[in-house]
């Protein structure tokens, strides 16, 4: 394994319900490196980073996931987060009672108030105003999200899985999310970095698209974010959805057969 | 044995014999156990009363506030009454226990909170030694027209599970006033407890009660609370929150009556169940006005398991994260 790699996922197909989510992904990302993942809605994105995570119901059918030089494909969510994986979570987790602060110094290795309060202000939170209170519905989805980047920065991980972070988040946001991400990488972390906006594939060193399930290119930020502006974003402006979102093959061929119109 | 103790304003620890003194002593070490700080009892400033098994080592008042408490032979009869339009500014505290490992300690306690008062409550109900230990509480409360009673009531049992704690209060709430109460018994073992509520709330009127327990080995919680919202634009709500683990039972019955026009009533509960543990909620709804509305929702059962993945991927393991969620919920 190249010592530079970080995290390499091998020939990974996941299967749901008897349904194939994910189909032979390969994937590397290396030390230090910003990774986006980009794709439609529906294309896998979520599938790929819980699996990555080894979330329950995602252990993958065949495939290897490698992290740090260890084959971690078959390892718990716990051992993979020991390693130095974590995960933004796409849709937080509400916890009744649990204080911003103590939620944020959950998976630090050595807790200060300095590293907190650092992480809050890098997500616009006042630290003040938010780190008593509980991660709760009180708490906006917003400000969740936000909550929940902060988090993840505050633990320094080795590997940061950033699951659509700019989703539920105003677009003004998004300027924050790419300062974030950056600082992360800057302190030794390796990003990927999951969306379905192509303007986040600016702030990436590498990037990689996924379309029904599989990994269909893998590039530079600039070659990727012109095949998906190319490739991609017609399908969904004409569509509305994607092809294989479709109730059936023969309705995306009808569909097709009439002109796209719906 | 019985005796009245008039109000005393002084302080509590000076002055009085040794026998007193050590048995005052424990007392304040086991309060501390329940969450109590002794010094809190020692501000000239705050009201209090100490009482250990049918003993009362201590009773302070303030301006606007008295209360009296009789020495019964198994415990103590205490009123407390507030002037209307007091704000009493610091918290009253009350201690409530028993050290020794066998005892019955019976609290009837009479609240009257005069027409637009306020005064909050900080109990701390303490049985540190327990193997044995019967601790009976029957309080009546009657809440005058926009005074505001805040009352919270935390629990220490220590790790035994002996004790027996049967509370049993009825409140009476009249227009405008309010009633905010909380009960939480998550540190050391439960033993049994079987709470029984009741609050008639009037027109505008407020009722909120809260119910917190951590059960574990074989211990019973049972929880049996009713709201009746009799009065035009009367609120209540019932919160419930119950952990139970290894062979512990929890049985929680809430009913909200709907019985004038705008009354709103809320029941919520949630019950989480580890182990051999078994928890049921049964929420009962009464309407009896077509403009009263009155809802309810409960969760029972396991950790959610989306809190609990998330805390692993912070690294932590599958027993600390649900200690962390199931602390966060008694909180």
């Amino acid at each position: 394994m190249d010592n530079h790699v970080l995290l390499r996922v091998d020939n990974l197909t996941l299967r749901r319900s008897g349904v194939e989510i994910l189909r032979d992904v390969n994937l590397s990302v290396k030390h230090g490196e910003i990774h986006v993942l980009l794709g439609l809605n529906g294309s896998g994105k979520t599938s790929i980073a819980l699996a990555l995570m080894g979330a329950a119901g995602y252990r993958p059918e065949s495939g290897r996931i490698w992290f740090d030089g260890r084959d971690v494909t078959t390892a718990s969510i716990t051992e993979r987060a020991q390693l130095g994986i974590t995960i933004a979570w796409q849709e937080p987790a509400r916890f009744e009672g649990l204080p911003v602060a103590d939620y944020l110094a959950l998976g630090m290795k050595n807790p200060s108030r300095t590293r907190i309060e650092e992480a809050m202000n890098l997500v616009a939170l006042s630290p003040a105003a938010y780190l008593g209170r509980p991660v709760s519905t009180d708490l906006s989805g917003g400000e969740r999200k936000r909550i929940e980047l902060a988090s993840v920065y505050a633990m320094k991980p080795k590997l940061a899985i950033l699951d659509e972070p700019d989703s539920g988040i105003d677009v003004l946001c998004l300027a924050e999310i790419v300062a974030l991400v950056r600082k992360m990488a800057d302190e030794g972390s390796s990003v990927l970095l999951i969306t379905h906006r192509d303007e986040l594939v600016q702030v990436a060193d590498n990037a990689s698209l996924i379309c029904a399930g599989e990994i269909v290119r893998t590039g530079s930020a600039e070659e990727l974010s012109t095949y998906y502006m190319e490739r991609c974003r017609p399908h969904g402006d004409a569509l509305g959805r994607q092809p294989w979102a479709c109730e059936s093959p023969e309705y995306f061929e009808q569909f097709v057969a009439e002109g796209g119109e719906q | 044995m019985s005796g009245h103790l008039p109000a005393r304003q002084q302080s509590v620890v000076r002055d009085r014999d040794p026998e007193w003194a050590r048995e005052f002593q424990e007392i304040m070490k086991a309060y501390e156990l329940a969450g109590g700080k002794a010094s809190d009892l020692e501000n000239p400033q705050g009201a209090m009363a100490v009482i250990s098994s049918n003993r009362v080592l201590g009773v302070r008042e303030v301006p606007g506030l008295h209360i009296e408490a009789d020495e019964l032979e198994h415990g103590v009869r205490a009123r407390i009454s507030v002037e209307p339009g007091t704000k009493v500014d610091v918290p009253v505290h009350l201690c409530f226990g028993v050290i020794p490992t066998e005892g019955l300690q019976e609290i009837i306690s009479e609240y009257d909170i005069g027409d637009g008062a306020e005064v909050s409550f900080l109990a701390h109900c303490t049985f540190p030694n327990s193997a044995r230990v019967q601790h009976v509480m029957d309080a009546n409360i009657h809440i005058g027209e926009g005074a505001t009673m805040k009352y919270s009531e935390a629990h220490y049992h220590g790790k035994e599970g002996g004790v027996e704690v049967l509370p049993t209060t009825h409140a009476k709430i009249d227009a405008g006033g309010r009633l905010s109460s909380e009960f939480d018994l998550t540190v050391g073992r439960v033993g049994k407890l079987d709470i029984n509520y009741e609050a008639d709330v009037g027109d505008r009127g407020i009722a909120e009660l809260v119910a917190r327990a951590y059960g574990s080995g074989t211990d019973d919680i049972r929880v049996n609370e009713v709201v009746r919202l009799n009065g035009e634009g009367a609120r209540g709500m019932t919160k419930t929150r119950i952990a139970v683990k290894d062979k512990a039972r929890s049985a929680i019955t809430t009913t909200a009556e709907g019985n004038a026009s705008g009354a709103v009533g809320h029941m919520d509960c949630t019950e989480i169940v580890r182990g051999d543990a078994i928890a049921q909620n049964i929420p009962i709804v009464v309407v009896r006005d077509d403009q009263a509305r009155v809802t309810h929702e409960a969760a029972i059962g396991s950790v959610n398991s989306k809190e609990l993945e998330t805390l692993k991927s912070r690294g932590l393991d599958e027993d600390e994260a649900v200690d962390i969620i199931i602390q966060g919920m008694l909180a």
